[in-house]
C-alpha cells in the first residue's frame, strides 16, 4: 500500500472520531492457522485446533458489509451514535468476519468497505474495563466510494 | 443419578425496589422455603445466581451472607455467575448437586439490584463480558440485537411489525402477573413509534433494567415423594456455549448454544419440541424470541416470526410463549431471570398461574447469557404425587 494510501486510511481518535492524521496506521492483524482458516481477533488456538502460524493485515483488503446498526444508547465515553458493522473480508479466498465501528450510517448490506485507523476507539477513562487491560485504537469501518 | 424435583418455588416483585441485593434475596429465599414448608436448617446447598453485585452494588460473597440472613449456616454455597444466563446455570448446579447425591435439599436463589445505576452504567456493567475487540468499539447487548435483527429481517424477509407484535403479546401477558415490572399494554403503534435504540430496533423491543429475586427448592423425587402432595420432576436439562466473539459465529441468526442445550434436554428427558405445553424464553430483545423460537425447534429456520402472526404463541394459542411476561414485560434482573422463568413454569405446572394459566404438562424454559454466549435449558414436567 502507497504512503499516500495509508495516509487517507487513518484518522484520530476520541470517541466522537476526529480530523485524519498523517501517521501510518499499524497493521489490522488476522491470525492464521494450519488449516488456512483466518479469524480476527486472534486466538491461542484456531478452528483446528492448532496454534497460529502467521498474520493477514487486513488493511489491505476491503470487506462486505454482512449487517450494521446505529446505536443511539451508548455506554459512557462511546460516541453517540454509533454506528456498528459486521463484515466480511475475502483474503484469497478464504472469509474473515471482523465487527467495529462504521465512519457513517449511510450505509447498507452488502457494501464495500475499507479499514479507517483510529488511534482511539472510545476513552477508556469513561468505562467500567480497567483501561490498562487492553488496546483503545483500532480499525473504523468507511464505505469504498 | 437421582431423579430431581423442584419442591418450593418463589419470585419477588420485579421493577425499581428499595431493597438491596442481600435484602432482595432474604426474601425471595424465605418465601421459597414457605413454600415448600422446610426449615433453612434442613438446606445442604445453597447457591446464589448472580451477575455483578460487586459492581453494581459493592456487595460481594452474597452466597455466604445469604446463608447466615436465612439461618442456612453450614450450607454449603457458592455464587454461580453466567451473565444473564445465571438463572438457568444455577439451575443445572442445583440438578447436578441433587442427582449426584452431594445435597439432598438444595436452595437455588437469583438476583440481582440494577435500577440505582444509569441506563448507560448498566449497560456498560453488562457489556463488560464482551471480547476487548468489541468493547473498545462500543458494543454493548442492544447493539448485538439491532445487527442480528437487521440481518434477520432482511435474510428472511421477515416485517418488522412482527417483532411488534412480540413487544405486544408479552405486555399484554405482563397485565396479568402482579409481579411484572410492567403491568400495562402497549399497542403496535405505540411500540413502531418508540425511539431508535440500536436500529431496526426500538425501546419497546427492549427489556427494562430490574431489581428482583427468585427461587427454587430442589430434592430428589423419593423426598418429594414423601413430602409433597404435588411437584415438578426436572425431566431435562441442558447447558451449552457458542462462540465468545459474536462475528465468529457462521450465522449470527442462530444461536448454537440454544441448538445445543435444547438437543441434550430433550434428549435427557426422551420428549421433542413437539411435547412442550409451555415455553418461558429469554426475550431480552424482541428478536431472541424468534430465535429462540427457531432454534429450539418449534419452528424451521427463518419461519419463527410467523408464529406471532398466526397467534400460535399467544397465551390462548397453540403453544403460549412468556405467559409471565417475559424479561420485555416482567423485567431482567440479570441473575433472577432465570430462576423466574423456571417459576412461571412451576406456577403453570402446579395450576398456581391464576389469570396466567395455560393447559400444561410439559414446560420449557431457555436462559440465555450475553449475545447466546452461554445456554441453559430445561424441561420441567408436573407430577401428582
Amino acid at each position: 500500500m502507497s504512503d499516500e494510501r495509508a495516509d487517507e486510511r487513518s484518522e484520530s481518535t476520541n470517541g466522537a472520531g476526529g480530523e485524519p492524521t498523517r501517521d501510518d496506521a499499524p497493521a489490522f492483524e488476522a491470525a492464521r492457522y494450519p488449516d488456512g482458516s483466518i479469524t480476527y481477533p486472534a486466538h491461542p488456538v484456531g478452528p483446528d485446533g492448532e496454534a497460529p502460524v502467521g498474520t493477514v493485515d487486513l488493511n489491505e483488503h476491503t470487506a462486505e458489509v454482512i449487517t450494521w446498526t446505529t446505536s443511539t444508547a451508548t455506554p459512557p465515553g462511546v460516541r453517540e451514535p454509533n454506528h456498528v458493522a459486521i463484515v466480511e473480508f475475502d483474503v484469497d479466498g478464504e472469509p474473515v468476519r471482523a465487527i467495529g465501528q462504521v465512519t457513517t450510517g449511510d450505509v447498507d448490506i452488502g457494501d464495500e468497505v475499507e479499514p479507517v485507523y483510529c488511534d482511539q476507539l472510545r476513552d477508556p477513562a469513561a468505562g467500567i474495563r480497567e483501561p490498562a487491560s487492553q488496546e483503545w485504537d483500532g480499525f473504523r469501518f468507511r464505505p469504498v466510494e | 443419578m437421582e431423579d430431581v424435583a423442584i419442591i418450593g418455588a418463589s419470585m419477588t416483585r420485579f421493577g425499581q425496589r428499595d431493597a438491596w441485593i442481600r435484602e432482595l434475596l432474604a426474601e425471595a429465599g424465605q418465601a421459597c422455603l414457605e413454600d415448600a414448608g422446610m426449615s433453612a436448617d434442613a438446606v445442604d446447598h445453597l447457591y446464589v445466581s448472580n451477575m455483578a453485585s460487586g459492581e453494581f452494588e459493592g456487595q460481594t460473597g452474597v452466597p455466604n451472607a445469604l446463608a447466615h440472613d436465612l439461618q442456612a449456616v453450614p450450607a454449603y454455597t457458592a455464587r454461580i455467575d453466567q451473565t444473564s444466563s445465571s438463572g438457568g446455570a444455577g439451575i443445572y448446579a442445583a440438578w447436578q448437586s441433587v442427582a449426584s447425591g452431594a445435597s439432598e435439599v438444595t436452595l437455588l436463589v437469583g438476583g440481582e439490584k440494577m435500577t440505582h445505576r444509569t441506563t448507560a452504567e448498566a449497560t456498560d456493567v453488562i457489556a463488560s463480558l464482551t471480547h476487548p475487540c468489541e468493547y473498545k468499539h462500543g458494543l454493548t447487548l442492544p447493539s448485538f440485537a439491532g445487527l442480528t435483527a437487521r440481518l434477520y429481517l432482511d435474510t428472511y424477509d421477515a416485517p418488522r411489525e412482527s417483532l411488534g407484535k412480540v413487544a405486544v403479546k408479552n405486555h399484554r401477558n405482563g397485565v396479568d402477573n402482579p409481579h411484572a415490572q410492567f403491568r400495562k399494554e402497549v399497542d403496535l403503534e405505540t411500540v413502531l413509534d418508540s425511539p431508535i435504540v440500536a436500529d431496526p430496533l426500538r425501546l419497546y423491543d427492549f427489556c427494562p433494567i430490574t431489581d428482583g429475586s427468585a427461587a427454587l427448592l430442589f430434592c430428589p423425587v423419593s423426598v418429594a415423594e414423601e413430602h409433597a402432595d404435588e411437584y415438578v420432576r426436572v425431566s431435562g436439562i441442558g447447558g451449552a456455549t457458542d462462540t465468545h466473539v459474536v462475528h465468529e459465529r457462521a450465522d449470527p441468526t442462530t444461536m448454537r448454544g440454544v441448538v445445543e442445550s435444547s438437543d441434550r434436554a430433550y434428549e435427557m428427558a426422551d420428549l421433542s419440541p413437539d411435547d412442550v405445553d409451555v415455553a418461558e424464553l429469554h426475550d431480552m430483545f424482541t428478536i431472541l424470541e424468534f430465535l429462540q423460537f427457531e432454534d429450539l425447534g418449534f419452528a424451521e429456520k427463518g419461519e419463527g416470526w410467523r408464529a406471532i402472526e398466526s397467534g400460535r404463541t399467544e397465551r390462548d394459542g397453540e403453544l403460549p410463549i412468556n405467559t409471565s411476561g417475559g424479561l420485555k414485560s416482567k423485567g431482567h434482573p440479570l441473575g433472577a431471570s432465570g430462576v423466574a422463568q423456571a417459576y412461571e413454569i412451576v406456577q403453570q405446572l402446579r395450576g398456581d398461574a391464576g389469570k396466567r394459566q395455560v393447559d400444561a404438562d410439559v414446560g420449557l424454559a431457555c436462559n440465555v447469557g450475553g449475545f447466546g454466549n452461554c445456554v441453559t435449558t430445561a424441561i420441567l414436567e408436573g407430577v401428582d404425587a
